[in-house]
């Protein structure tokens, strides 16, 4: 479960009240393009300390996080 | 002028590539300089830039085409230099030959160096490039790429793809401020030409005269300081491909 550690990383980001993002928060929502995607997970990298490549494009932050979890799992 | 960035230059320890790393060192850059084989080479251009611009200079050996070592190679470079903001695509081989007779293999390795390693390269030095909020990337193309050459259609078809590439990546960063230019030299005196020096094309240089490496990495320092350029393709070439 990564969902606080990344709505950490966004709202850090956007400026946005962390208690707004929710896990069915799209990016698009928050403003988040799929190259900013990319540059999040570098920052995630850093917080949660293991080296994750997205591979496809995630809608949700939700997705995110199972994302990150079946990598991690992997 | 480029104090405190970081420039990643592939195919750095000879000919262009070399030429490359002393000029953006030279322009205060720290380098990290990938090379294919030559570990000497690739550390004796790493010493001068040490010594002579007092910057910070990294070699990595590094096959491009191979993604996985790429990916590695880039977390490599990320934990010595903690940044990058310039990549400069320049690792190319040739094995020339006349298409009715190439072989595959020939085929394969020219593509897959040349134009699936600029790939490999974007593709894993991108979210540093994000993360420096600014980037500016070079694809070393070529004018057989442009033009086409008899005994090349390997190298040709590389070269001409990294034009695409370089297009389609400067449209899908630019919101992101990071360019991506390329650069397409002409006949460029390096071991690389020397079977070419006999070559008729030669005497049709509007410029009368091979260029130097030196000219190439001057391209290169001019695209990084062109704020408003990308998805150029700049011709260093004599005039030939006109």
């Amino acid at each position: 479960m990564y969902f606080n550690a990344i709505a950490k990383v966004i709202a850090e980001r956007t400026d946005c009240d962390i208690s707004t993002i929710k896990p069915e928060s799209t990016f698009v929502e928050l403003g988040i393009d799929s190259l900013d995607t990319v540059e999040l997970l570098m920052s995630l990298e850093d917080e949660i300390g293991v080296e994750i490549e997205l591979d496809k494009k995630v809608e949700t932050v939700g997705d995110l996080d199972k994302f990150i979890q079946s990598k991690v799992q992997g | 002028m480029l104090n405190g960035k970081v420039a990643i230059i592939t195919g750095g320890s000879r000919g262009i590539g070399a030429a490359i790393t002393y000029k953006l060192a030279s322009l205060g850059a720290d380098v990290a300089v990938i090379y294919a084989g030559n570990k000497d080479a690739a550390e004796a251009v790493c010493d001068r830039c040490k010594a002579e611009f007092g910057v910070k200079a990294e070699a990595y050996l590094c096959d491009v085409s191979d993604f996985g070592a790429v990916k590695e190679t880039v977390v490599r470079i990320k934990a010595d230099f903690g940044a990058a903001h310039i990549l400069v695509n320049n690792a190319g081989v040739t094995r020339d030959g006349l298409a009715a007779m190439m072989r595959e293999e020939d085929f394969d390795k020219v593509v897959d160096t040349n134009l699936k390693g600029a790939f490999n390269m974007i593709r894993h030095v991108t979210p540093l490039l994000l993360r420096s909020k600014e980037g500016c990337i070079i694809n070393i193309s070529s004018v057989s790429g442009l033009m086409g050459n008899a005994g090349q259609s390997n190298y040709s078809a590389s070269k001409a793809g990294l034009i695409g590439l370089t297009k389609s990546v400067a449209k899908e960063y630019a919101a992101k401020g990071i360019r991506c230019n390329a650069i397409a030299p002409g006949f460029i005196k390096t071991d690389m030409t020397e079977a070419h020096a006999d070559n008729p094309l030669l005497s049709m240089i509007p410029l009368g005269k091979m260029g130097d490496v030196e000219d190439v990495a001057e391209a290169v320092a001019y695209l990084i300081g062109a704020k408003y350029v990308t998805g150029e393709v700049l011709r260093v070439d004599g005039g030939i491909a006109m």
